[in-house]
C-alpha cells in the first residue's frame, strides 16, 4: 500500500450496465435483430456450428454469471465453475435416472446452482476483492476435485449416457438445430433476467456496494446481505449453464467445472467488458471459438493464445469488447487531444 | 496404531513441501496485495526441470543440480511476474496478470514434455526404505521432513533475526516510510517475488519423488497453497508453517480414515477456520511475524 488512504483493492474498472441514457429504440431494435438473427442460424449453417454455438450459448449462461458478480458487483470469481458443474451434474443425472424433459432438467441445474451457491456462498461473501477471489477458487477447486473422487457421479470418468431432451413430453430431440433453439430460447430468458435484475432497485444497490461500499452501508443498506444474494443468484445461472452445456453434450465429467472454465469464464467477462451484458456474452463465443475451433488450425494451442490475450486485455484494453464502442473510443481520443499529457 | 503413524509421517513431508510452496504465496500478498496466481504453474515448471534432469533415477548430483536449475528458473518467472504486476496498480488486473502466466506457462510445459503422468525417481543413495517402529517408511520423506525443519528455522532467522529481515517486514508494514528511508522497496518486492517462486519451484523437485509430474498438478497445489495461506493468515510466516502442517495431516488422516470423504475434509476445515477465525488462525499484524 502506498498510503494509508487507499482502499486495499480497488474496484475492477466497469463500464456502466445503466444505459438510461441511450435511445431505448435503438438498443430494443438491435436486440431483435440480434435474436432474429441468433434464431435463424440453424437454417443456413451445417449441425457442426450449429453445436458449437450451442456450446457458446450454455457458455454465455454461465459467463453472465460470473459477470453479475465481477462486473456488476465488483466481486471477481474464480468459482462459479463449480455450480455450473452442479448444473451439469444435476442435469445429466436427471436426464438418466428421471426424466428427458429438458425444463425440468434445466430447473434441477437452476436450483441445484443456487442450493450449491447458498451452502457454500456465506464462507466467500465475507472477503472482498482479492481475498474473494482466493475463497472462490478454493471452494472451486475442492468441489472439483469432489467430482472427481466421488464415485456416485462417475468420478473422474464423469457421467455418459444420458438420454437425448425432449419438450413438452414430445419426441427425443437429436437434431442439433433443436437443441440450439433450446439453449437459445433458455438463454435468452436468462439473460433478460439478469438484465431486469442489473437495471432493478437491487442491481443499483449491486453497484453502489461495488464503488463504495461504506457509503452504502451509512446509507441503511445491508452490502453483506445484497452479496450473498448476489452470490447465490450467480449460482443459479451458473447451474443453469452447466444444465445446458449438459444437455448439448450429453456428458458430464470434472473437466467440465475445473479452474480452466473458471479462468475461461472470468476471461470472457475481462475481454467482453466487466459491467456489460451483451460484452461478457461476446467474450464467452470468442473464447470458445478460440479454444475449440481454432484450437486444431494452431496446433492445439488454443490455451497458450488465450493467455497471451489475457495478458494483453489487461494491460491494453482493461474495459474489453465493450468498452471499445466507436463512442468512447472518440470520447477517448478527444479527451487526449485536449489534455495531452 | 504402525499404520497412523505412517500417515502422520506422510502429513509432514506433505505439509514441509505445503509450507515451502505456500510461503512464497503468503508474503507476496502480504506485502503487495497481489494474489499469484501463476504459482502453481511455477511449482509445476520445478517439477518439470527434475523430470528433464533427474527422471526415472539417477544419483545424488542430478539431483541437486535439478533442484538448483529449479531455483534460478522459479526466480526468472517470478522476476518476470513481479515486473509484470508492477505494470498496473489495480490488484485484481495484477491477478488477472498472473492468471494468464498460469495459462501460458501450463501450456508450454505441455507442449514440451505431453500431457503423460511422469514419475521421478527419489536420489539412489535416499532411495530405499528404513524401518521406523516395525514399518518400512521411504528414507526420502523424512528427509523432505527435515528439510521442512529447517526451512522454518532458516525462514525464522532470516525475517526475524536479520537486516534483510527488517527490512521485508518493515516493507510489509509502511512501504511508502521505508521508500522515504530511501530504500528502493521495487527491489525488495521484486526480491520477495523472486525468492518466493524459487521457493514454490523447489517445492516442485522435492514433492517429485512423491507426487511425480503431469498437467493439472498446478491447479491442485495452487489450491492446497490457497487453503493453507487462507488457514494459517495472509502474508505471516507462522500461519503459513501451521496451515502446511495441519492441511498435511487433514490430508494424510483423512485419506487414510476416511478415504471417502478425504476431499470434503480439506474444504471443512478451511470453511471451519474461516467461521471461527475469519482473518485466518495467525494473522499478520501490522508486519510479517515469523
Amino acid at each position: 500500500m502506498l498510503d494509508g488512504t487507499t482502499p486495499a483493492v480497488e474496484p475492477l474498472r466497469t463500464g456502466t450496465a445503466d444505459g438510461a441514457d441511450r435511445p431505448g429504440r435503438r438498443r430494443a431494435v438491435v436486440t431483435v435483430a440480434v435474436v432474429a438473427l441468433l434464431a435463424a442460424t440453424p437454417l443456413f449453417l451445417g449441425p457442426y456450428p450449429v453445436t458449437a454455438m450451442t456450446r457458446m450459448l450454455a457458455f454465455a449462461v454461465l459467463v453472465l454469471g460470473v459477470d453479475l458478480l465481477t462486473g456488476v458487483t465488483g466481486l471477481p470469481s474464480l468459482g462459479q465453475a463449480a455450480y455450473f458443474g452442479v448444473g451439469a451434474y444435476t442435469a445429466v443425472l436427471i436426464g438418466i435416472h428421471l426424466t428427458p424433459d429438458a425444463m425440468v432438467q434445466a430447473l434441477g441445474g437452476l436450483v441445484m446452482g443456487l442450493v450449491a451457491a447458498a451452502v457454500t456462498g456465506w464462507v466467500a461473501v465475507r472477503a472482498r476483492g482479492i481475498v474473494f477471489l482466493m475463497l472462490t477458487l478454493a471452494i472451486g477447486e475442492s468441489v472439483h476435485q469432489l467430482a472427481g473422487t466421488w464415485s456416485t457421479v462417475g468420478g473422474s470418468n464423469g457421467l455418459a449416457g444420458m438420454p437425448p431432451i425432449s419438450l413438452f413430453g414430445g419426441p427425443p430431440l437429436t437434431a442439433a438445430g433443436f437443441v440450439y433453439w433450446w439453449v437459445l430460447a433458455v438463454a435468452v430468458l436468462v439473460f433478460a433476467g439478469v438484465a431486469l435484475v442489473v437495471r432493478s432497485p437491487y442491481g443499483r444497490t449491486l453497484r453502489g456496494i461495488r464503488d463504495n461500499e461504506a457509503r452504502m452501508r451509512a446509507l441503511g443498506y445491508r452490502p453483506a446481505l445484497a452479496r450473498y444474494g448476489v452470490f447465490c443468484l450467480a449460482g443459479a445461472v451458473a447451474g443453469a449453464g452447466g444444465a445446458l452445456w449438459a444437455q448439448q453434450a450429453r456428458f458430464v465429467s470434472p473437466g467440465d467445472m475445473g479452474f480452466e472454465v473458471a479462468a475461461l469464464a472470468l476471461l470472457s467477462v475481462v475481454v467482453g467488458g466487466p459491467g456489460s451484458l451483451w460484452g461478457p456474452c461476446l467474450g464467452a463465443a470468442l473464447v470458445l471459438l478460440v479454444r475449440d475451433n481454432l484450437s486444431p488450425s494452431i496446433g492445439g494451442h488454443g490455451p497458450l493464445v488465450l493467455g497471451t490475450v489475457f495478458i494483453a486485455v489487461v494491460l491494453l484494453a482493461p474495459r474489453g469488447l465493450a468498452g471499445l464502442t466507436g463512442a468512447r473510443i472518440l470520447a477517448a481520443a478527444r479527451r487526449r487531444k485536449e489534455n495531452p499529457s | 496404531m504402525t499404520t497412523y503413524l505412517v500417515s502422520v509421517l506422510n502429513g509432514l513431508a506433505m505439509g514441509s513441501l505445503l509450507f515451502a510452496i505456500a510461503l512464497g504465496l503468503s508474503l507476496v500478498f502480504g506485502m503487495m496485495d497481489v494474489l499469484n496466481l501463476a504459482h502453481g504453474a511455477v511449482y509445476l515448471v520445478g517439477a518439470y526441470v527434475a523430470v528433464a534432469l533427474v527422471g526415472d533415477g539417477a544419483g545424488v548430483a542430478p539431483f541437486v543440480l535439478s533442484v538448483l536449475a529449479a531455483a534460478v528458473a522459479g526466480a526468472l518467472l517470478g522476476g518476470l511476474l513481479a515486473t509484470l504486476t508492477r505494470a498496473t496498480p489495480h490488484h485484481l488486473d495484477q491477478a488477472l496478470l498472473t492468471l494468464g502466466v498460469a495459462l501460458v506457462v501450463a501450456e508450454v510445459l505441455s507442449a514440451a514434455f505431453g500431457n503423460d503422468v511422469h514419475s521421478i525417481a527419489a536420489p539412489a543413495p535416499v532411495g530405499g526404505g528404513v524401518t521406523v517402529l516395525g514399518e518400512t517408511y521411504p528414507v526420502y520423506r523424512l528427509l523432505v521432513i527435515g528439510f521442512g525443519a529447517v526451512l522454518a528455522v532458516a525462514v525464522y532467522v532470516l525475517v526475524e533475526r536479520s537486516p534483510l529481515g527488517s527490512l521485508i517486514r518493515a516493507t510489509v508494514a509502511d512501504r511508502a516510510m521505508v521508500a522515504a528511508l530511501g530504500v528502493n522497496t521495487g527491489r525488495v518486492l521484486v526480491g520477495v517475488f523472486a525468492a518466493g517462486a524459487a521457493l514454490a519451484a523447489v517445492g516442485g523437485v522435492l514433492a517429485g519423488p512423491i507426487l511425480g509430474a503431469q498437467p493439472g498438478l498446478d491447479e491442485k497445489v495452487l489450491l492446497l497453497a490457497l487453503v493453507v495461506v487462507v488457514i494459517g493468515g495472509l502474508g505471516s510466516v507462522r500461519g503459513a508453517l501451521l496451515g502446511a502442517v495441519l492441511i498435511g495431516q487433514v490430508q494424510a488422516l483423512g485419506t487414510a480414515l476416511l478415504p471417502e470423504y478425504a476431499p470434503f475434509l480439506v474444504f471443512a476445515a478451511m470453511a471451519l477456520v474461516l467461521l471461527l477465525r475469519p482473518a485466518g488462525l495467525l494473522p499478520a499484524r501490522s508486519a510479517v511475524h515469523a
